[in-house]
């Protein structure tokens, strides 16, 4: 699956997204907040990429740069080798159709006017495919086989459905005109308990029947390691640490990382009331500018101090 | 001696347009002084609304308490008006909600809505409020607190608001501190150093804690008891330990087995629980998980099962199910 000498599917290159800095009328300039922070990776295909970190630190507007929800400050995205940044919405629009996102909130996400198959069929019909009508129509009841809801509910509305299959219902949406990639961003945060496990679930058997990359957003690191192949730590924009997913979790390198892992709760009370979270003061902490991702293992990188 | 609070058959219904919602269905607990109880569960499971429905704190209409006793310290709270729940509420029992941005005033400085409580309840000058506030700000750890008390919320982290929150909440010494989700949505570093606090503030002052939240691992470490609902109901309730490693009822069995322990992609697949949670608008019969639950016998869907002691386990370990969980899962080991 993620053969290091295997062709990303995915790259972006040295990216950077800042907000504000714009001249002032009279003068001076607004505080530039440099949100993404020369950032770079690849994923290759059928590969899994997690992204985390805390609020604020700019994984979010990577998913949203990488898909040019956005535009960049500067840097490159690479699809297939292609440089696709900065084309123009005609341009794009195939790459669209292979590239897609689901968000944190299944329930912002939907049309509440639209029938859920409706919903799910949209894209088919934006991109001119799915056939007639009938045709579409069978394809959307065979998406919502795929993602474990029964077709009998694609006359229904959204406001019908439980958190859970709400999500379900996005990823069904998502996965319509066959993309290649999955942007995920938080899918599972605001899912109850009970229902995370079966998100999380679906999500792998996806990628094992349909090939997907995904890059998996999030801030819950005990669920990255159920689903991702390597995971890329971030700091206030900058990536500190990035590698397979068993030497981030044996073998920490940064402090951050470190007192990350060891801030997540447990639910073993043997454990827990034995557990001394590690302190990270990001304050004093912050990663110096020209600070580079140095290797310290197979695929397995982390930036100096 | 007494126990500090007892819920009695609590029952919370909401009337809306889409039918009443069965929020909590004959909820009965007791919980003593010094004790920090862990409430789990989702959304829908009632945690949330029986907790504000003790001290009147839901809107009413649309919702309404059907019946039961909520003693506090003897006192029947039901019984309360409003007037009377206003001197307990702050005072008696302190509160710390989820979100520390929308419960402070932004155009108050911490220092006033720290003071406010405690002007009105134990009428301190303006002088000894100033320095109780101080104080306060020290034990909850914000460092140069006399700076930070004349600061408004916007200056403040989310970590440094909930502590205010936290703050506010213990300001009065109240017997008893309920935390809604008080770390939710806080990031895992921040939300280490919050449990690193409350663990500390109750070694130094004692307070009696319900601490309400959805994540397992958080109970695991700052409770002493847990209680698990489901539905409005109270699934399983006991010594943290008893409940964790020896769990008797299948939805905290499930919630247990479906969080990912270490495991890894590709090694091992998470355990998921099936189906959808309740519909509540629906009248409650039977066990509310029998619909999600493998091992649910005839009688769990049309007969509701009493919370009772659970055989062979540690005094107070007590679990509502018809089903000898114990039985089923060596069953289920035993089938190739």
């Amino acid at each position: 699956m993620s053969e290091s000498n295997m062709k990303p599917l995915v790259s972006v290159q040295n990216l950077c997204k800042t907000y504000g800095g714009e001249k002032r009328l009279f003068g001076g300039s607004t505080q530039a907040l440099r949100a993404v922070n020369n950032v770079s990776f690849e994923i290759a295909p059928g590969e899994t990429l997690g992204l985390v970190g805390e609020s604020g630190s700019g994984k979010s507007t990577t998913g949203r740069v990488l898909l040019q929800l956005e535009a960049p400050t500067s840097g490159d995205i690479l699809y297939k080798g292609e440089n696709i940044t900065g084309l123009s919405k005609a341009m794009l629009k195939p790459y669209r159709r292979d590239m897609q996102v689901i968000f944190q909130d299944p329930y912002a996400s939907l049309n509440p006017r639209m029938t859920v198959g409706e919903f799910v069929g949209e894209p088919l019909e934006v991109h001119r495919l799915g056939g007639s009508r009938r045709e579409r129509e069978d394809r959307v009841a065979s998406l919502f086989t795929k993602v474990g809801l029964d077709p009998s509910f694609m006359k229904r509305y959204p406001h019908e459905f439980s958190g859970g299959q709400r999500q379900r219902v996005n990823i069904a949406r998502a996965i319509a005109l066959n993309p290649a990639f999955i942007v995920a961003d938080e899918p599972i945060t605001a899912l109850d308990v009970s229902i995370q496990a079966q998100i999380v679930n679906l999500f792998q058997d996806l990628q094992d029947e349909l090939g997907l990359t995904y890059l998996f957003i999030a801030h819950d690191l005990s669920m990255i390691r159920y689903l991702c192949h390597r995971v890329a730590v971030m700091l206030r924009g900058r990536i500190v640490e990035i590698g397979p997913c068993d030497a981030i979790f044996e073998n920490p390198q940064h402090a951050y990382t470190k007192a990350l892992l060891s801030a997540i709760p447990v639910p073993d009370p043997d454990i827990e009331r034995n557990r001394r979270p590690l302190v990270f003061d990001v304050g004093a902490n912050l990663p110096r500018e020209e600070a580079v991702l140095r290797p310290v293992g197979n695929r397995h990188f982390v930036l100096e101090a | 001696m007494a126990p500090l609070l007892e819920v009695r058959n609590l029952t919370v219904a909401f009337d809306t347009p889409d039918g009443t919602v069965h929020a909590v269905n004959d909820v009965s607990y007791s919980l003593e002084e010094g004790e920090t109880l862990g409430i789990v569960g989702e959304s829908g499971s009632g945690k949330s609304v029986h907790a504000l429905s003790m001290v009147g704190l839901i809107a009413a209409p649309p919702g309404r308490i059907v019946r039961g006793e909520v003693l506090f310290n003897g006192r029947d709270l039901l019984a309360l008006s409003q007037r009377e729940l206003f001197e307990v509420r702050g005072k008696e029992i302190g509160f710390v909600f989820q979100d520390p941005m929308t419960s402070l005033n932004p155009v108050l400085t911490i220092e006033r809505q720290i003071a406010e409580p405690l002007r009105r309840h134990f009428g301190m000058s303006a002088s000894q409020a100033r320095a109780r506030v101080v104080e306060l700000l020290e034990l909850v750890g914000i460092p140069d607190a006399a700076r930070r008390a004349k600061q408004y919320p916007h200056e403040f982290s989310g970590g440094m608001r909930q502590r205010v929150m936290i703050a506010i909440g213990i300001s009065c010494n109240p017997k008893l501190l309920i935390a809604d989700e008080a770390t939710t949505a806080l990031d895992v570093t921040v939300q280490a150093q919050i449990l690193d606090l409350v663990r500390d503030l109750k070694k130094k002052i004692g307070t009696t804690v319900i601490w309400i939240t959805h994540d397992m691992g958080v109970v695991a470490g700052l409770a002493d008891t847990v209680q698990v609902m489901y539905g409005g109901r109270i699934m399983e309730r006991g010594p943290v330990r008893a409940v964790f490693h020896d769990p008797r009822n299948a939805y905290t069995w499930g919630l247990l087995k479906s969080l990912p322990h270490g495991g890894r992609r590709g090694v091992t697949r998470l355990y998921q629980i099936p189906g959808n949670p309740p519909d509540l608008t629906k009248a409650p019969i039977g066990d509310p998980f029998a619909p999600r639950n493998p091992f649910a016998t005839e009688r769990c869907r049309i007969e509701t099962p009493p919370l009772g002691d659970v055989e062979g386990s540690v005094p107070g370990h007590q679990v509502a199910a018809w089903y000898d969980l114990r039985a089923k899962l060596a069953a289920m080991e035993a089938q190739p």
